[in-house]
């Protein structure tokens, strides 16, 4: 397979000298063996969680095992070259199958190391456990046989040399097209399989495992990457953009539907008013490459303004507004605010804007903590918030109430859930088409070189205060939906860091690890940090330091975020693209 | 000169038109330094005029006035008969478009896109239309679209539309600057240095895009190292010197002046301002005229000048 490399001098050595057609059959057999170890019993006691005991069925962290492994076999089959699943594997299937070998050996010693030590020693595995244990290493011996497919590069740093191992993700032409018919199959598939993922993940009730699943998932979306699935996927989504975006929307609307309990809609309408945030500040960092660390004060802004129309008891405001004119007014106020902090700090560059937004921020919440009657005019009460916000009832729907729908009970948060869906539609709507408009074009020149953006006759100053208050407005309508979820409304949560998103270092991370300028990059970024956050909370205070120590990692070896649009992409690895261009047709 | 293209030199030039830039009495000082001293210029329309000088003389400061980047500390600039306003944005509004000496493209953008940025001034669609897409806004962006191909095509780069304006190679981040100004329906295109850098092949086709440029109706001030461009294109010539206008005339007016040899072009002058200081570029610049006006030889003729923003 690289017989043909044209640089025959480096040509790279796999780390163990098997035969290939061996180390291909070891690979298979690993991974069939992985696959079916799920179906022994792991250990001899039921208290260890997801009960590891039956034979015949998989129980628990076995589920992440059996797809691992299954993964392992059909990267291993896809090295035969069988021709549908070459169609996985653009990049080469090798580099991926040394990936998703270590993943699934990741996952599986994870689990029986947790055995062991919850149970108190390897004692309490079964010969099950063993096979499993064994199948993997199995496997993972077999793909450290493969040959690579990929030159090696003169990297020193042994880190860097082990993560380089299976070689750079392809820069593959656009896929051929298919059949629009297998097209828009293919997009179906992968968002149920994505919401199926979404789904696992967020019902996982132990932290050992979400554990083991956090493992597989970061492995085998690695995998994909690298074999260029991911890359195929994504340009099939591009070419159905709207059908895509669409049936996202329909999963995401079904999530409710697939939960027994509202406590997993309570995740997920946090976690969609946290993405709906990001997506407003990626307005401001994104695009316009501007520095705000203190933006959410206006989310903060948004959910006291609705709080305040909302005809609470409390709220010094006594009116009530129907919900329509609540969220109109909450971006309105939040989008006012924008441009008042915008005026008169939007005239400083770079550093001294990050300062001066922290500082709003720090002064919003301040301010809010004060207005309390004591201190100054009783508006926002105080440390105290303003409780008991009334649920609302829009066309006669009472959102507080469980509804019954086909048999399938929703629940509170299950219905706020697809409220804030709706406003995360209009966000993606109003973010994407600014983006690609005359105005997103004008921002991201402001944010490539300033200088020649005015010098093209664009009006700086005024486009980084459209900006800045569009982002304002967007996170105003994502605070007024959490005003009503949470009940009520207190100035804690509007903090610079804190160990709770939304706070305005999350969002900033959000944005930047998912990836900046994208629709998609900082909700997925902003679902995974709150995922983590809500499902390592056993981890107490060290969840912090891991999430530093991760951030780092993260940084250091994807500068673009999870989701790099393909400009930014090509400038933080232009070293490692051969062709770096954008169109199809080479010149 | 030695003028081996196919180009109207400087004889066939159209007759001055009227007045479209004249800069009367600009002086710029930066604290105790004056960058530019009381320099008159006047570009009428259908016209390409040269601003030459030794590095440091003041021409991108100059530039800059002209353009909005620096207000001047005396002096002003009208064009069309109106003062400018000192903001670059409005300057490009009223109808001038500029280059840089340094390429300044948006580098993570693609070559459409960078011309998009260019019809700013000549597009009015605003946020709400961006978001609602109505008739009005789908229209004008097409229009942009179809406008900024044909300028791609007319500068050659139509079939790297897609490509990164960052990988493109240094002739072409160049030619997509005069484009990307083009954009903007300019009366009057300022270039700065547009054949630093270019080997003389890359030099003469510059040279053939401005000549068009100037035939679809737009005057051209351009600063630039490369005598024989210079000479070759212009109808005018302006020459600074450490901040002053020594003289202004036709090619042939400007070669033949002993003080702009001697600042610039030859032999050191003991009496020509700036002698002294210029004496290791002056006599850089000596050797390079030499190797011009004795043959059709391929030196290139450009200095790299230092940034001066």
């Amino acid at each position: 397979m690289t017989e043909t490399t044209t640089t025959p001098a480096t040509a790279p050595r796999p780390a163990l000298p098997l035969p290939e057609t061996a180390a291909r059959g070891l690979v298979a057999v690993g991974g069939l063996a992985t696959a079916a170890s799920a179906f022994l019993s792991w250990t001899y006691s039921s208290s260890f969680p997801g009960d590891l005991t039956v034979t015949g069925y998989p129980g628990g962290l076995q589920w992440v095992t059996l797809v691992a492994g299954a993964l392992v076999l059909l990267f291993a089959l896809s090295g035969y070259r069988i021709r549908g699943l070459r169609w996985l594997t653009p990049g080469g299937a090798d580099g991926a199958t040394v990936i998703v070998a270590v993943g699934a050996l990741a996952t599986t010693w994870f689990t029986l190391i947790a055995i062991a030590d919850e149970l108190g020693g390897l004692a309490n595995l079964t010969s099950g456990g063993w096979i499993a244990g064994i199948a993997s290493l199995l496997g993972l011996l077999g793909a450290l046989g493969l040959p690579r497919d990929r030159t090696e590069s003169g990297e020193k740093n042994p880190l860097k040399r082990i993560l380089a191992y299976p070689g750079n993700r392809p820069d593959l032409s656009p896929a051929p097209a298919l059949p629009a018919a297998v097209e828009l199959l293919v997009i179906a598939v992968a968002v149920a399989i994505g919401l199926g993922i979404f789904t696992f993940g967020i019902d996982t009730s132990y932290g050992e495992l979400f554990g083991g699943f956090l493992i597989a998932a970061s492995f085998a979306s690695w995998a994909l990457s690298r074999s260029g699935a991911l890359g195929r996927l994504t340009d099939i989504t591009g070419r159905h953009r709207v059908y895509s975006a669409v049936l996202a929307f329909v999963a995401a609307a079904v999530f409710p539907f697939t939960q027994s309990n509202d406590a997993n809609a309570t995740i997920g309408v946090n976690l969609l008013i946290f993405g709906g945030t990001a997506l407003g500040l990626n307005v401001v960092v994104g695009l316009t490459g501007l520095l705000d660390l203190g933006y959410v004060a206006f989310l903060g802004v948004g959910a006291y303004t609705a709080a305040l129309v909302s005809g609470a008891a409390t709220s010094s405001v006594h009116v009530t507004f129907p919900f329509w004119a609540a969220a109109l007014t909450g971006a309105a106020i939040s989008g006012i605010f924008g441009i008042i902090l915008g005026a008169p700090t939007l005239r400083v560059r770079g550093d001294y804007l990050a300062i001066v937004t922290l500082g709003f921020g720090e002064i919003f919440r301040i301010v809010v903590n004060n207005l309390d009657g004591v201190s100054g005019p009783n508006v926002t009460g105080g440390p105290n918030g303003i409780p008991n916000i009334p649920d609302l009832t829009i066309f006669g729907f009472n959102l507080g109430n469980s509804h019954t729908i086909g048999g399938i009970t929703l629940g509170r948060f299950a219905n706020y859930f697809e409220l804030m869906l709706v406003f995360i539609a209009i966000i993606v709507l109003i973010f994407s088409r600014s983006s690609s408009s005359r105005i997103g074009r004008a921002w991201v020149a402001i944010r490539e070189d300033e200088t020649a953006a005015t010098a093209m006759g664009i009006n700086a100053f005024r486009f980084k205060l459209l900006a800045f208050a569009l982002g304002a407005t967007l996170a105003g309508l994502a605070g007024t939906v959490m005003a009503h979820v949470n009940f009520s409304v207190v100035p804690d949560p509007f903090v610079f860091a804190g160990p709770v998103p939304p706070n305005s270092a999350f969002l900033l991370a959000a944005v930047v690890i998912g990836g900046m300028g994208t629709v998609t990059g900082p909700l997925i970024g902003a679902a995974l940090f709150y995922l983590l956050q809500a499902k390592l909370q056993f981890l107490q205070s060290y969840q912090l330091l891991l999430f530093g120590i991760a951030l780092i990692l993260f940084m250091r070896f994807r500068p673009e975020g999870l989701i790099a649009n393909k400009q930014r992409r090509l400038e933080f690895h232009e070293d490692e693209t051969e062709s770096a261009e954008l169109s199809t047709a080479g010149a | 000169m030695t003028d081996t293209t196919i180009a109207p030199g400087t004889g066939s030039a159209p007759a001055p038109g009227t007045p479209l830039l004249e800069a009367r009495g600009v002086i710029m000082r930066f604290g105790g330094l004056t960058a530019v001293n009381n320099v008159d210029l006047t570009v009428n329309t259908g016209e390409i005029i040269g601003l030459i000088g030794p590095n440091g003389a003041g021409k991108t400061t100059f530039f800059n006035c002209l353009t909005g980047l620096y207000i001047p500390t005396e002096g002003q600039v009208t064009y069309k008969g109106t003062v400018l306003p000192p903001k670059p944005f409005k300057v490009t509004q009223a109808g001038m478009a500029r280059t840089f000496q340094n390429i300044r493209l948006f580098h993570n953008m693609s070559v459409l896109e960078n011309v998009l940025v260019g019809r700013h001034t000549r597009t009015k669609e605003g946020i709400v239309s961006a978001i609602l897409r109505g008739p009005g806004y789908r229209r004008e962006e097409a229009d942009s679209r179809e406008k900024a191909m044909a300028l791609l095509e007319f500068t050659g780069l139509a079939r790297k539309a897609s490509h990164l304006a960052r990988n493109l190679p240094y002739g072409e981040q160049r030619k997509l600057e005069i484009a990307r100004a083009l954009a903007s329906e300019p009366g009057l295109l300022l270039l700065d240095e547009p054949t630093a850098g270019m080997n003389p092949q890359e030099t003469r086709a510059t040279e053939e895009l401005v000549f068009a440029i100037r035939d679809r109706g737009i005057a051209v001030l351009v600063i630039e190292h490369d005598m024989r461009f210079i000479f070759n294109l212009c109808d005018r010539v302006a020459v600074l010197v450490q901040g002053e206008k020594l003289v202004e005339g036709t090619s042939e007016v400007v070669q033949a002046d002993e003080r702009v040899i001697a600042a610039y072009l030859g032999t050191p002058y003991e009496a020509a301002p700036g002698s002294t200081a210029d004496a290791g570029s002056g006599a850089d610049a000596g050797s390079r005229a030499d190797a011009d006006s004795g043959s059709a030889s391929d030196a290139e003729g450009t200095i790299p000048e230092e940034d001066e923003q």
